[in-house]
């Protein structure tokens, strides 16, 4: 259990059955009077933020979360396959549980899957991942400067504005979290 | 970590500090106010279920058991003791401590002012501090416009113009169904807790309600009486004001109570639902009731949040933004 003394940014805690993250905490006390934690949450399955106040001194359940770091192996479409490098123990995953990730995954590479009570619940792939261009427009030579962008699919399917001077087949360095183009990798 | 050093923009605001710390008391001393200092570490803090002590113990330098004391969380017992001994109006800038407050509005040791004027009611009291208030904001800000009058509110009103419901009832229902009709929800644990519900509302709808600038709240339920005299009706009021600079909370003042046998009641109460609620109970403080005994002469008191008050007249949204070192 935690107290709302131990409340602080990526507390992860468990409320009506399901896994929290806090993602904000804040003391708020009327004059003299009872004083009260109000914090913002995000849920660990669907990624829902609300906002919960415990009254100081509540306590509120630890949500038993873990990280694992698991290789990538293949898809069939329907299932996801990775492989826990430590354990070398195999698990499934359906698109619902991996949500955006299997936008970014990479056949042999790590990513971070994170449990719930042993549970899958989600995975985090590398913060930047390089891909390969399977399609786009013909890029335009020397374009740099203005700016415009054009959508470039990947290997895995997922769609990315590029720069005009992109090339099909080119390499690119993409951020995560966002989604975003970052350069063209050589070689 | 914060910065090891202030910063020159931090500076110029403690300079301004500097300036509305000087203003204030000379204020106070031209109202006839002598200006008193009292201890820091004393035996017994305030007994207030919701204010913690810092604890602290005094070790004999020769050997022997060593003591345990408190930092002060107000000067309260202290000057009362003082304004029984007939010290006439006394005044005080010094420092308080409250253990596990942080936030924007909260450093856990803070400036309080605190003072107090035999023969007043805290209606009185309520027309000096807004004066006050108004006249360090001339000398402070004196290009802004001078803050409006300051509205009076009773607490009975501002419940019911914010939430419609009846602060006065010591019922658990109405409260909490007020809470979720007004958006606010209902805190974890306070769901069947008439004084936290009531606390969470204040905090979450009363104070963002309260009208730009200065605004005081009066009158409040007689559980929230702390020190202050209640005043016989139906229901009966706590004879207590605090007032709020656009919203936040400034300074609580009282008709103070003087009977002894119904100050001692209040402190086993407060010290029951300390332990009600797993905290340490305080000790009782006999020195402080004898003085009320021998005769506190009718009076009215009021402590204010000086880094609260310099941080509104500066213009600077957080209270540490006005203290050099906050809590570390």
């Amino acid at each position: 259990m935690y107290s709302t003394s131990d409340f602080r940014k990526g507390l992860k805690i468990e409320i009506d059955g399901e896994p929290w993250l806090m993602v904000d905490n804040q003391f708020v006390k009327p004059g003299k009077g009872q004083a009260f934690n109000r914090t913002r949450i995000k849920s660990l399955i669907t990624g829902r933020v609300i906002d919960r106040t415990f009254k100081s001194g509540e306590t509120v359940g630890r949500a038993n979360v873990e990280e694992h770091e698991m290789q990538y192996l293949y898809s069939d479409g329907e299932h996801w396959n990775f492989m826990n490098t430590e354990t070398f123990e195999q698990i499934q995953l359906t698109k619902d549980q991996l949500d955006d990730a299997w936008k970014w995954l990479q056949e042999n590479g790590t990513v971070q899957v994170v449990t719930w009570n042993d549970r899958p619940i989600s995975v985090e792939p590398p913060m930047f991942v390089v891909m390969e261009i399977t399609y786009c427009e013909p890029g335009i030579k020397g374009d740099t400067a203005t700016g415009a962008t054009k959508p470039a699919t990947l290997t895995t399917g997922a769609t990315v504005n590029v720069p005009l001077f992109v090339e099909m087949g080119d390499r690119i360095k993409v951020d995560t979290r966002t989604g975003s183009y970052i350069e063209r990798v050589r070689g | 970590m914060a910065p090891t050093l202030p910063t020159s923009e931090k500076l110029a605001l403690l300079r301004r500090r500097a300036e509305a710390i000087d203003a204030l008391r000379a204020s106070l001393r031209r109202r006839g106010y002598l200006e008193v200092e009292t201890p820091a570490v004393t035996v017994c803090p305030g007994v207030d279920r919701h204010l913690q002590a810092f604890a602290v113990d005094f070790v004999p330098a020769g050997g022997g058991p060593s003591l345990r004391r408190y930092l002060t969380t107000s000067p309260e017992y202290h000057m009362k003791r003082l304004l029984a001994a007939g010290s006439g109006p006394v005044f005080q800038v010094g420092r308080a401590f409250r253990n596990g407050e942080v936030s924007e509005r909260h450093n856990p040791e803070f400036t309080i002012a605190e003072w107090y004027r035999p023969g007043w009611g805290y209606g009185e009291l309520m027309d000096e501090v807004e004066d006050l208030v108004r006249e360090m904001a001339r000398a402070l800000r004196p290009t802004a416009p001078p803050p409006r009058a300051f509205p009076r509110t009773t607490v009975a009103a501002a419940f019911e113009g914010a939430v419609g419901a009846d602060p006065h009832g010591g019922d658990p229902a109405p409260l909490r169904d007020a809470a979720e009709a007004a958006g606010i929800g209902v805190p974890a644990g306070a769901e069947g807790d008439a004084d936290a519900l009531y606390c969470w509302i204040m905090a979450a709808a009363v104070e963002p309600a309260l009208p730009e600038g200065g605004a005081f709240l009066v009158d409040y339920p007689a559980r929230h009486a702390a020190l202050s005299r209640v005043r016989p009706g139906d229901p009966p009021v706590a004879e207590r004001f605090e007032l709020f600079l656009d919203g936040i909370e400034i300074a609580n003042g009282f008709t103070e109570l003087t009977d002894e046998a119904e100050q001692r009641v209040r402190i086993h109460a407060e010290n029951a639902a300390r332990v009600a609620a797993g905290l340490e109970p305080y000790p009782t403080d006999e020195r402080f009731l004898a003085a009320l005994a021998r005769g506190l002469p009718p009076c009215a008191g009021v402590a204010l949040g000086v880094d609260r008050l310099v941080a509104w007249l500066l213009g600077v949204p957080r209270v540490q933004d006005v203290i050099a070192f906050p809590f570390e």
